[in-house]
């Protein structure tokens, strides 16, 4: 259809576009995902993170380098004071990588946590005047963060070959623990970017939930801090296994995390889903009400 | 195959209005859930059981009720009506921003909507990044985009700035940027809200003529506008909205009529009250200038092209037996004088009894009358002004009042683009065959 382009354009369109039939009605109670539709409107979603990470260092001194900078200094502070000063234990690994390497998915997260939540008031004059799947906006969101992961993930492997740390074949499995921060972060950002439309609190929120996720992470400290039996239960916070699937799958040394990860996993599925139905169920009064 | 292509059955919109709706906050929401039940109580109390969330509270409004229209495959139709009449909810309806409160409507077809300019544009990004955002923001594929690039670039003239960023344009640029790429969206269906008029005269020009294109195309176009000559001319229909519902539906010129029939703005009139504050002396003054028209009660700032536009003076005299005149200026929105004209005998085509005769102490009114398909579309202010006889001024108030003359399309079936001249009245035209060709070259031998 398309590729015929301009020349079919004088003529009247074609019986054969009358396939597609809009139904416009009043939807009730929870609807269904529409994950489909999601994938017919791909190329939006590309160019909306696509504009999401152009955006972000257009105007800024250095750059991309911020993407490193951040997680970089941090570890360095950590470093200090809880490698040095206070003499954390880092599973026998050296702490600058130990904590480094948390870091990176730790940043990922709070990142896209941040963007999505805020992404449906952020592009809300988008909403108001454009139909397209509403999830492609928190979905975009956490998107662009992905590419400040990919620049600060070159610095993990330089520190990595700095201490002679050599992966082992857990580090196929990275994927997934990717998938599994970014999910997440997915998954608690469209509670909160849903709110958000409603409650402009959640702006305020975010920074108080960031920080404190933060310190009930074990970015800073092992897990293994935890006592043995309680340490699945530790995993009801999704990102404590997926740290700890990070410093398995990529430093080798640290044991394997375990059950703590399924936990975290389930937490996440669970959290996704219903963050999912919330969205759309919560989409209908958007443009009304943001 | 059914060559609907739009349908639409008893569509409504209700909104929620009112100060806890917007930007609740989450202290707002514990205090309604901690004060509804007690409120209530109360109410249970009191012995009237409305509940706060009843739908027929003052909170909510209906933007749009029980709209129902079919549109045909190819039609052009044009919707119109007041602001706040429901017209863009309407369109957000169609396109699937907003859900309907009830009612059901159908679309068949690949649909595409253009509510505004520029949805989406990024003033960091570049004119070329912007093309390919606002793009596909207005559901255009990627090879799309690719292939008209160029002829979007050269119908914004932005040829220079495609690789400037959208923040260094001027407002002019940006707005011919982005009407250029929603121009160039091309679904079988489009549905547009007042996005015809942006930019200088020029590119309106160019955009008003794409929109031409795009109707003669075949294409289905619901379009809203508040421009009348664009309605007449691109569209074979129009629905008049009032207050959500569909008032008129029909032939562009008529539904127009009706339309300007029932605006009647508040204006076309200025008065004063207090004759001893009103502009004017102790022998006369002014107690209000109206603009009238008939079929139309009261005053109006809106009038129809087509029809007589009464200008009234309402004066008082204050001193027995002073021998006043009433007279006007017309200028154009340039402040340009288009005429001058008085009760005089010797200037008004009609006589008037209370020209220069001693007037006793009271109110009068002075009428004047300017034809219809006189003036020229456009703003017009009047000034008004008040004599003894023979000719000295007693009053004069330039700039009371103006009025907007609308064009109702009639004498836009051939012709399309604003009318040259500050009148535009109909003149007599004959033309005669002198003689054939041979003739003519056969002198010229
Ligand atoms: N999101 C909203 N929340 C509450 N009320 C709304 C909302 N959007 C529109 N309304 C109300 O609905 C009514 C119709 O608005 P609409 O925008 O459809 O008018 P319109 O005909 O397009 O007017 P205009 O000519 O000014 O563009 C108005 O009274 C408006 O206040
Ligand atoms: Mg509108």
């Amino acid at each position: 259809m398309r590729s015929q382009g301009r020349a079919i354009a004088a003529e009247p369109p074609a019986a054969g576009a009358l396939a597609s039939t809009i139904v416009i009605r009043p939807s009730r109670g929870w609807v269904a995902l529409r994950l489909r539709e999601l994938w017919e409107y791909r190329e939006l979603f590309y160019f909306l993170a696509w504009r999401d990470i152009k955006v972000r260092y257009k105007q800024t001194a250095l750059g991309a380098a911020w993407a490193i900078i951040q997680p970089f200094f941090t570890m360095v502070v950590f470093s200090i004071f809880f490698g040095q000063l206070a003499k954390i234990p880092s599973d026998g690994l050296p702490y600058p990588v130990f904590a480094y390497c948390a870091l990176l998915p730790w940043h990922l997260f709070a990142y896209a946590l941040n963007e999505s939540a805020n992404s449906m008031v952020a592009n809300q004059q988008l909403i108001k005047k454009v139909y397209f799947p509403r999830l492609i906006v928190p979905l975009a969101g956490v998107l662009a963060g992905l590419a400040d992961f990919g620049i600060a993930f070159a610095v993990l492997l330089l520190l990595m070959l700095y201490y002679g740390i050599v992966p082992t074949v857990a580090i196929v499995t990275l994927p997934l623990f990717l998938l599994l921060a970014i999910a997440a972060a997915l998954a608690v950002g469209l509670w909160l970017s849903t709110l958000n439309v409603q409650y402009r609190d959640v702006r305020y929120v975010i920074p108080f939930l960031t920080q404190f996720w933060l310190f009930a992470t074990p970015v800073a400290y092992p897990s293994s801090l935890v006592p043995e039996p309680w340490r699945p239960l530790y995993g009801l916070n999704p990102m404590a296994g997926v740290v700890e699937g990070f410093r398995w799958a990529l430093l080798g040394k640290a044991e394997w995390p375990g059950p703590m990860i399924f936990v975290s996993a389930a937490m996440v599925a669970a959290l996704l889903v219903s963050g999912l139905f919330y969205f759309r169920r919560m989409e209908r009064t958007f443009a009304d009400v943001v | 195959m059914s060559d609907v292509a739009i349908r639409v059955d008893r569509l409504s919109k209700r909104y929620r209005i009112g100060r806890a709706e917007r930007y609740k906050t989450l202290r707002d929401t514990v205090v309604e859930g901690v004060m509804a039940p007690l409120r209530a109580l109360g109410a249970a109390l009191n012995g009237h059981g409305r509940t706060p969330d009843d739908g027929e509270s003052d909170q909510h409004i209906w933007a749009l009720r029980g709209v129902s229209f079919e549109v045909r495959r190819g039609e052009v139709v044009g919707i119109i009506g007041r602001n706040g009449a429901g017209k863009s909810t309407l369109l957000k309806i169609l396109s699937r921003i907003t859900e309907p409160t009830e009612g059901y409507a159908e679309i068949l077809g690949r649909v595409g909507s253009l509510l505004e300019v520029g949805t989406g544009f990024h003033p960091e990004l570049s004119g070329r990044e912007n093309i390919f955002l606002n793009g596909a923001i207005l559901g255009m594929k990627r090879a799309e985009i690719e292939r008209t690039f160029d002829e979007i670039v050269a119908f914004a003239e932005v040829e220079k700035f495609v690789d400037t960023p959208v923040k260094h344009y001027s407002t002019g640029m940006q707005m011919r940027l982005a009407f250029a790429v929603a121009a160039h969206v091309d679904p079988e269906i489009l549905l547009i809200d007042e996005v015809l008029a942006v930019g200088d005269a020029g590119f309106q020009k160019k955009c008003l003529g794409k929109m031409g294109d795009i109707a003669r195309r075949g294409r289905t176009v619901l379009v809203v506008s508040h421009n009348m000559p664009s309605i007449v001319n691109l569209c074979q229909r129009a629905i008049l909205l009032e207050a959500g519902e569909v008032l008129r539906d029909g032939a562009p010129p008529e539904v127009i009529q009706q339309y300007l029939g029932t605006i009647r703005s508040a204006g076309g009139e200025a008065m004063w009250a207090d004759p001893s504050r009103a502009p004017g002396n102790d022998i006369a003054r002014l107690h209000a200038v109206r603009i009238l028209q008939e079929g139309c009660e009261g005053p109006i700032a809106d009038v129809d092209i087509a029809k007589d536009v009464l200008v009234q003076i309402a004066y008082w005299n204050l001193r027995e037996g002073a021998e006043l005149y009433a007279s006007i200026w017309l200028r154009d929105q340039m402040g340009t004088p288009v005429l001058a004209s008085g009760n005089a005998t010797s200037v008004s085509l009609t006589h008037d009894p209370w020209y220069g005769r001693p007037h006793p102490r009271g109110l009068f009114h002075s009428v004047c009358r300017i034809p219809g398909n006189f003036l020229n579309e456009g703003l017009y202010s009047i000034a008004a002004i008040l004599g003894t006889a023979p000719s000295t001024t007693q009053v004069l108030q330039d700039y009371v009042l103006s009025f907007h003359v609308h064009d109702t399309g009639e004498m836009r079936k051939e012709f399309f683009g604003g009318w040259l001249g500050t009148v535009r009245p109909r003149l007599a035209w004959h033309t005669e065959f002198v003689e054939p060709a041979a003739h003519a070259a056969e002198r010229g031998q």
